[in-house]
């Protein structure tokens, strides 16, 4: 059933600018941190979650995200053990969830079951990088739809302006811009001409909200994206954090730095 | 055309282009224009020279007499094994690099598994005099050292994947990783029928020449233009794709494909994907794959590391389903004893990739006025440890 409560993504885009969202692994670095993790971030300041499904060959994400998909999957972590994690994600999270994940273990878990589940733990929308557009719009969206699920897709620096357009008609979340043409993780800092590319994105007055991710590390580079889109996505940066130290005071102390200018 | 790719990017139910939309602009550039590029005059005019004149091509279809005399029937083999760099890939990297500059490239990247893509594209590098890099499985540059060699002496940058099981499969994640990384200068050229669209068609296209020899070949020599049956192996599926291509709308050719079964179908090292796989999308293309029920890919094993991959062409994927091919699961110890029967009967040492084709013999029986072609793909040089270690000669 459609819940009659607006989707947490519109909402939040609705109250907020500088939305940080940041991106870990299911199941990492322990199998039973999912939850655990999730409420951590919310209370460090967080305004956004990703959650990874993770997969045997992530070909969009370099190294630490690979590593950590991988340490996850050899710990048994599943989509179906994922759901049940998320059954008590709403009892400690109130901010907008996605789940992040390549379209395989998707299709085999089974599209309508994947919206099912989503709605019922009270995930809100997926981002999916490897679902192309056209097999989106012919046999996806009407579930997502009917589920009250947002799909998000990636715009890159090689993105037609006509594409980006396409894209921004079919969806009704947000768009993701990939910030320059790598995998995730993969560049540090921001170079001049990805500032341009902010700036044309900012100037096609697209109808969705836009969030910035891939090499997004620091304050400064999230004070960058801020500058041109609604706010920037952290994963690789947060997972080394996480790798180092998953205590709630070293998340805190992450998102804070992400967040506040050190003095 | 039933068995061909549909204008969506189909083969049946599977193919497509499963890609993160930072590889778009690049898979779509090569979709608009692959067709108009190899069909053009000027692209066909070079390709026929170096086919010709650099790979060796025509390649002899031999009657094989006494191993047809063994197995009362007619095999013809079609000698693939003596392109140059000694199988059949080369084809393939021939057109891809013409096409490559004619997109305005000035870098080629690749996968392999056991080297002979590798070597196969690091060769046509040299020839053209473009930068080549190569993954390769960390596991596999050890198992296959002499093919590391080789693409190094041709000019290669040989890059190992650390990745995952650090096998083929990885390989090509790196490999997409990299032209991610590199959208501007770069084509990759893929080694097998796999990928996403239009790669297993333009693959098969390029191998396509070998069905287009077997037909004016058979005509000189048995008045007819099609055998009754085609015998190829499949990894992803790109020789048997090329031999099977100008009869896959031909019912009266029976097209028989011979999957690595490793240590047999159900002991957990196989690579026999039709057998133990379902539908699933693995690098770029929706196909028949091996995997566990949550969807992760499972490593495969065959003796041949050019067989052993998890997944199958999409083409080859819709010629099981549809039930156009047989499909046979060899084993590594049927392979070896069909390549090492070859070597006595004819004075051929095959890959063994190609073992598992000839294995078919041992499996199912042919009448004896039948015509049977044999894509023999590559040969057994760059085997010859494995066949060594194995001892039963």
């Amino acid at each position: 059933m459609q819940t009659l409560m607006k989707n947490r993504i519109n909402q939040l885009f609705e109250d907020k600018k500088d939305v940080l969202n940041i991106y870990f692994t299911a199941g990492y670095p322990s199998l039973g941190d999912t939850v655990k993790v999730a409420s951590a971030l919310e209370k460090a300041g967080a305004d956004m979650l990703e959650i990874g499904m993770p997969f045997s060959d992530p070909i969009a994400d370099g190294p630490t995200i690979q590593d950590s998909s991988q340490i996850a999957l050899e710990s048994g972590m599943t989509l179906e053990l994922l759901f049940e994690q998320l059954e008590e994600l709403r009892a400690h999270v109130s901010i907008p969830v996605l789940l992040m994940g390549y379209v395989n273990p998707v299709m085999q878990f089974g599209i309508e079951r994947f919206c099912e589940s989503c709605e019922q733990v009270g995930v809100d929308g997926v981002i999916v990088p490897d679902l192309p557009m056209q097999e989106y719009l012919e046999t996806y969206q009407s579930l997502f739809d009917k589920h009250g699920i947002r799909n998000t897709f990636l715009i890159s620096p090689n993105t037609s302006e006509d594409r980006i357009r396409q894209i921004d008609d079919c969806t009704n979340g947000f768009i993701y811009v990939v910030s320059s043409s790598s995998i995730t993780g993969a560049k540090k800092g921001v170079q001049e001409g990805q500032l341009a590319y902010y700036q044309r994105i900012k100037e096609m007055n697209l109808k969705n909200p836009q969030l910035i991710g891939f090499g997004i590390s620091d304050h400064q580079t999230y004070r960058t994206a801020c500058d041109y889109t609604n706010g920037a996505i952290i994963g690789s940066a947060f997972i080394k954090q996480l790798s180092k130290d998953a205590s709630e005071e070293g998340i805190e102390n992450f998102v804070k730095g992400i967040k506040e200018k050190s003095s | 055309m039933q068995y061909g790719v549909d204008e969506r990017g189909y083969y049946g139910q599977f193919g497509g282009a499963y890609i993160p939309e930072m590889l778009f602009p690049n898979v779509e550039e090569l979709r608009v224009n692959y067709l108009d590029i190899i069909e053009s005059d000027d692209f066909k005019d070079e390709f026929q020279h170096l086919l010709r004149n650099y790979v060796g091509r025509p390649t002899p279809l031999y009657f094989a007499s006494r191993l047809s005399e063994k197995y009362k029937t007619k095999i013809y083999l079609k000698r693939e094994d003596l392109c140059h760099t000694g199988a059949h890939k080369v084809n393939n990297t021939i057109g891809q690099i013409l096409l490559a500059q004619r997109l305005g490239k000035s870098k080629i990247i690749a996968e392999t598994g056991a080297g002979q893509h590798g070597v196969a594209t690091a060769t046509v590098c040299a020839l053209m005099g473009m930068e080549c890099v190569v993954y390769m499985g960390e596991i596999d540059m050890a198992r296959q050292r002499p093919n590391v060699e080789r693409m190094k002496i041709l000019g290669a940058t040989v890059k190992p994947a650390i990745s995952g099981s650090k096998t083929l499969k990885d390989a090509t994640n790196e490999a997409m990783r990299h032209w991610i990384n590199n959208p501007d200068d770069t084509h990759y050229i893929i080694g097998s029928v796999v990928g996403p669209h239009p790669y297993p068609d333009m693959v098969a296209r390029f191998q396509s020449v070998i069905s287009e020899e077997i037909q004016n070949q058979l005509q000189e020599v048995e008045g007819r233009n099609a055998p009754d049956h085609v015998i190829a192996c499949v990894g992803g599926g790109s020789n048997a794709a090329g031999a099977f291509y100008h009869f896959l709308e031909d019912k009266g050719v029976n097209l028989i494909a011979a999957e690595a079964a490793g240590l047999g179908i159900s002991s957990g090292k196989s690579a026999a994907t039709t057998a133990l796989g379902k539908p699933g999308v693995l690098h770029g293309s929706k196909t028949i794959l091996m995997q566990t029920e949550d969807g992760q890919v499972v490593e495969p094993y065959s003796i041949s590391a050019g067989l052993d991959y998890p997944g199958i062409g999409p083409i080859h994927a819709h010629l099981f389903d549809d039930g156009r091919a047989e499909f046979f699961g060899i084993s590594d110890e049927e392979a070896m004893l069909a390549g090492v029967e070859l070597s006595k009967l004819e004075g051929i040492i095959p890959a063994i990739e190609t073992s598992h084709a000839l294995a078919v013999f041992g499996k199912r029986t042919f009448g004896s006025d039948e015509v049977i072609v044999v894509n023999l793909s590559g040969r057994g040089d760059k085997d010859l440890e494995t066949y060594i270690k194995w001892g039963k000669y």
